[in-house]
């Protein structure tokens, strides 16, 4: 295709590579990009290695799922933006079909039906994590830019469905995940920053009605964050436990596998949500500090391959995987550290579980194949 | 290609994006600035508190239970000493069905189900974190059985510790007591601080008297435990820099016993099969020598903890092994108390030592028909002072009482101690009673029996009506007149021993008032006479005194226990056991240098000279070096 063409004509026009980063740039990969993910996973994997208790098992289980993510990422990072983009609507109806089936006939697991087994098991919520912006930014592809009310309307609509569809699961966590990488493309998008100051004008009544709908649990978490000591032993105690753990690590921490908060089974979650407890613990300020700059250079990274995207839905999506994950990573470390509600919401490749590093993989892989064809619209 | 999109402006679209992503920037670097702060106002600022409360999280502070005090016997044979033994427990938060679990402990015997009750209502009052004591010792066929079954029993475990042991569980359960769980009440009396982890605390007899000294003081350790409170060793935490140090506990003070181990045994042997009491001292210190109720029982049961039924069954029993007849068990006194009549008669002049009284078996008031009989239906014939006492007439004592008076009476045998506590160093002491005026006033309501009658005297001459004492009271008389007044009281400890130095602080024999009597003469009249009793040839003890290698003084006394109609005969053969007389007998010896005073209580065993006698001439001889066969 003349797509095609035109990019081996601009490789061909760049210096001479080498020959692994021509194979690097011919597998549509981003260095620095894969790099800082790379870097990311190996340190989350000592973490995890000290979290589960040296259990090399759980370690080995680990590093398959990250395997398997990775192979996800460079399967995606073949896919060009415009077959994507073509894709895009179908991709968003599948997923809400397969909310409504999760509703109807998923399995059940800890009170919330979020599994569907369709001779795997996996959580649609997931897949909307991709599918949400994707079509948001479809929407929008075409369309004069800053958007209209009118459109903003069918936007709002676009992430409303799947998003209730996921708090009704209930998952609160992840239907606020959801509407975010929506919003983040409407922001990007252009919306006036006045609209935005009025629109969260209006969250205030939002969260009222939200409270409403809440279940006791969830309004227990909110509650719990501003007085944790209230109820030490209930609801308040990961919070406390993990400030502990984090504080008690002190600049450079008591030593990888040393931390006696999370060997000594204080610290609750600590391979999963509160996985980052166990890095201020056992390597400190240093060791959390060293992941966040980790973290924000991938974010970086994908922002700086957003502004250099060649069109609309390529620039939407890319800024709003990044930001996406910035917001991950954001509401993790402060629930951690006890600055916002627990919402369950994993630390992005490092906590344990399968699905949402797949998911984040993928949308790295989105990325990359962005990055690889960026730049082919004449000027 | 803009013809895809002709009215987009891709330029103006990507200057309106590009701007909203350095915003975007922007907001990021402000959201983890806040997280970052944080992070470094836990782990900078506040990084002391939080490692204080790391380090508090898994160091506890475990209470390290002293080791108790041994006891021993006056020749330094042990009494009582702590042996390792594994006891089950169960540790609450660790168990999810405790109805459950405890009945299937029940269903493979390792717990009794009528006791399920109570282990619940234990685990669950308690931190869930601290073990519950099912069964204090496993023998070793529960042990094994128990081991293989463990993974069937989450929280339940096994664990060694030291528990009380007595050697020799039946001879001292009365005297030494024995410890026993400690329960809600006593955790009201004892220091909280000082009985961290200790289980057991004394409950009876010197366990329970010296408890201060047996106990020790408690040290602590510093352990670390995981969340779940299980402590965790130290190997696996290299984080173990600097640990508080530990106190290691005072070990409890060690007892040395005045009681004799083959004389407790002896005594304990001549009671078998009978309920009654022996208790023997050294008169000249107070020291007791054998103290002995019977029946008695395991005193290991209450160490190691028995099922409710077996408890049941020892406190239902109607022979009552549990209670202590020795200082709690009260019986009239009966004749035993004529020599002491006799000290007061001469004292106060109200007979003299020839005067001789015509015992026709029986004695009248004046202007009454109602007959006071004698023990010997024909009487003693003409009888002075010594034989009155040798033969115990009866009738000798009925006619002296109405001069003596019930005043003198009393004034006498409370000198001697009789109806007060002998203040032994154990808990459980009667009182007894010595009757009299005042006493009668304060205990009958109607006025009649507020009344003292002189009919009462006279019963009251031969330790019958009112009066009680007990075995102690009566070994205390025995010595009282074996120095000629000089009273000691009596002690079962005679050394507390600090196990670290050796040093033994011992137990100084207090003086009593003395029974003052102005002529020594006296007491010379009334103890040949005892010495009589068991030596001479009309005494009513002579069967058993007669022959031996040392010369002794002693006093029988048989007591009613029911009264008997004016022209009834008492018939042992026919009266129901339980209502047979009880038999009594206080002694001493040898006759010029008393080295030991007995007293020995046989309950409804009918003679006091053939019955309890002969049980306190063995304790004499064995103490005084003449036993048959003094090792066993």
């Amino acid at each position: 295709m003349r797509l095609t063409d035109s990019h081996h004509l601009l490789a061909s026009r760049e210096a001479p590579l080498s020959d692994v980063s021509g194979t690097i740039r011919r597998l549509n990969i981003d260095g620095p990009l894969f790099v800082g993910l790379l870097l990311i996973c190996i340190l989350g994997l000592f973490v995890m290695y000290s979290a589960v208790g040296e259990n090399n098992r759980l370690l080995l289980n680990q590093i398959i799922r990250l395997s398997v993510a990775i192979v996800a990422m460079l399967m995606v990072a073949q896919l060009p933006p415009d077959f994507l983009r073509r894709w895009t609507p179908w991709a968003y109806l599948a997923g809400l079909a397969l909310l409504l089936l999760v509703l109807t006939k998923g399995d059940i697991g800890q009170g919330a039906r979020r599994w569907l087994n369709l001779g795997i098991r996996f959580q649609p919520s997931e897949a909307m994590k991709l599918a949400v912006p994707m079509m948001t930014a479809w929407f929008l592809h075409d369309r004069q830019l800053p958007p209209r009310a009118s459109d903003l309307l069918i936007i709002a609509l676009l992430i409303a469905v799947p998003t209730y569809l996921i708090a009704r699961q209930p998952d609160l966590g992840t239907s606020l995940l959801i509407a975010a990488s929506g919003v983040i493309v409407i922001v990007l998008a252009g919306i006036s920053f006045r609209l935005i100051a009025g629109l969260g004008a209006l969250a205030i009544p939002g969260a009222l009605v939200l409270w409403n709908f809440m279940k006791d649990y969830q309004k227990q978490r909110v509650l719990t964050l501003f007085n944790p000591d209230s109820d030490p032993l209930g609801a308040g105690y990961n919070i406390i436990q993990s400030k502990i753990a984090i504080g008690s690590g002190g600049l450079f921490g008591k030593g990888w596998t040393n931390g006696s908060q999370s060997h000594l089974e204080f610290l609750p979650e600590r391979d999963t949500d509160f996985i980052f407890a166990v890095l201020g613990e056992e390597f400190g300020l240093f060791g959390v500090l060293t992941l966040l700059a980790l973290y924000m250079f991938v974010i970086g990274r994908g922002l700086y391959i957003a502004a250099q995207a060649r069109d609309t839905y390529s620039r939407l999506l890319a800024g709003s995987i990044s930001l996406t994950f910035l917001v991950y990573v954001f509401v993790n470390t402060a629930m951690v550290t006890g600055l916002v509600p627990v919402v369950g919401v994993p630390l992005p490749l490092v906590s344990f579980g399968g699905t949402s590093m797949v998911t984040l993989m993928a949308g790295f892989g989105i990325l990359m194949s962005i990055h690889s064809h960026r730049k082919l619209l004449p000027h | 290609m803009s013809l895809l999109s002709p009215i987009k402006d891709h330029f103006a679209e990507r200057r309106l994006f590009v701007g909203r992503v350095v915003v975007s920037i922007f907001v990021s670097i402000i959201l983890l600035g806040f997280v970052v702060g944080r992070l470094v106002q836990l782990q900078v600022f506040d990084h002391e508190q939080f490692a204080e409360k790391s380090q508090g999280n898994r160091i506890r502070i475990e209470a390290v239970p002293p080791i108790r005090g041994l006891v021993f016997d006056r020749k330094g044979r042990v009494i009582a000493e702590n042996l390792p033994a594994y006891q089950l427990e169960l540790i609450p938060e660790q168990v999810n069905d405790i109805d459950d679990t405890l009945r299937r402990l029940a269903a493979i015997d390792l717990i009794e189900t009528s006791d399920i009750a109570r282990i619940k209502e234990l685990s669950l009052s308690g931190q869930r974190f601290k073990p519950v004591t099912l069964k204090f010792r496993l023998t070793d066929e529960e042990l094994a059985n128990f081991a293989i079954q463990r993974p069937r029993f989450p929280g339940v475990d096994f664990q060694p510790r030291l528990v009380r042991h007595y050697p020799h569980p039946e001879l001292f359960a009365h005297a030494v007591g024995y410890v026993g769980a400690i329960t809600s009440s006593d955790l009201q009396r004892l220091d909280s601080a000082r009985y961290a982890g200790t289980s057991h605390t004394g409950k009876t007899g010197v366990e329970s008297s010296y408890e201060t000294d047996l106990h020790g003081e408690a040290g602590y350790r510093h352990v670390i435990t995981n969340a779940r409170g299980r402590q965790v060793p130290a190997s696996t935490n290299e984080l173990l820099d600097a640990l508080p140090a530990d106190k290691t506990p005072g070990p409890g003070s060690n007892l040395y016993l005045s009681i004799d181990l083959d004389l407790q045994r002896l005594a304990s042997k001549a009671l078998a099969g009978r309920r009654g009491a022996v208790v023997a001292m050294d008169p000249w210190s107070g020291e007791i020598l054998a103290l002995v109720s019977a029946p008695s029982f395991d005193a290991n049961l209450f160490a190691v903890g028995m099922s409710t039924a077996q408890f049941s069954e020892l406190q239902n029993n109607p022979d009552r092994p549990l209670f202590n007849r020795a200082v709690s068990g009260t019986y009239p006194p009966g004749s035993t108390i004529k020599p002491m009549l006799a000290l007061a008669a001469l004292e106060i002049g109200a007979t003299n030592l020839t005067r001789k009284n015509v015992c026709i078996g029986y004695f009248t008031l004046p202007n009454s028909t109602h007959r006071y009989r004698d023990w010997k239906r024909e009487g003693h014939g003409a009888v002075d002072i010594h034989d009155a006492i040798e033969q115990s007439c009866d009738v000798y004592f009925y006619e002296i009482s109405q001069d003596i008076g019930i005043d003198n009476m009393h004034d006498y045998l409370t000198r001697f101690g009789l109806g007060s506590k002998a203040r032994l160093d154990i808990a459980g002491e009667h009182t007894g009673l010595v009757p009299s005026r005042e006493w009668k006033r304060a205990n009958f309501s109607d006025r009649d029996n507020q009344r003292w009658y002189n009919g009462e005297t006279v019963i009251a001459s031969i330790g019958q009506g009112f009066m009680l004492a007990t075995p102690l009271q009566l070994a205390a008389v025995a010595a009282a007149i074996a120095t000629r007044g000089i009273r000691f009281r009596p002690h079962l400890v005679t050394a507390i021993e600090d196990p670290l130095s050796g040093e033994r602080y011992l137990t100084l024999p207090e003086l009593l008032d003395d029974v003052e009597i102005s002529n020594d003469f006296y007491w010379d009249t009334i103890i040949n006479a005892m010495h009589d009793v068991m030596q001479g040839s009309k005494g009513t003890a002579r069967a058993v005194g007669t022959g031996a290698p040392y010369e002794m003084a002693g006093k029988s006394g048989t007591s009613q226990v029911i009264s008997i109609a004016q022209d009834e005969e008492y018939n042992e053969e026919e009266i129901d056991e339980r209502l047979r007389d009880h038999a009594l007998f206080i002694a001493f010896a040898p006759l010029d240098k008393p080295r030991i005073a007995v007293a020995v209580v046989v309950e409804n065993g009918s003679s006091g000279s053939r019955v309890a006698a002969p049980i306190a001439r063995a304790i004499m001889d064995e103490y005084l070096g003449f036993g048959g066969n003094a090792s066993d």
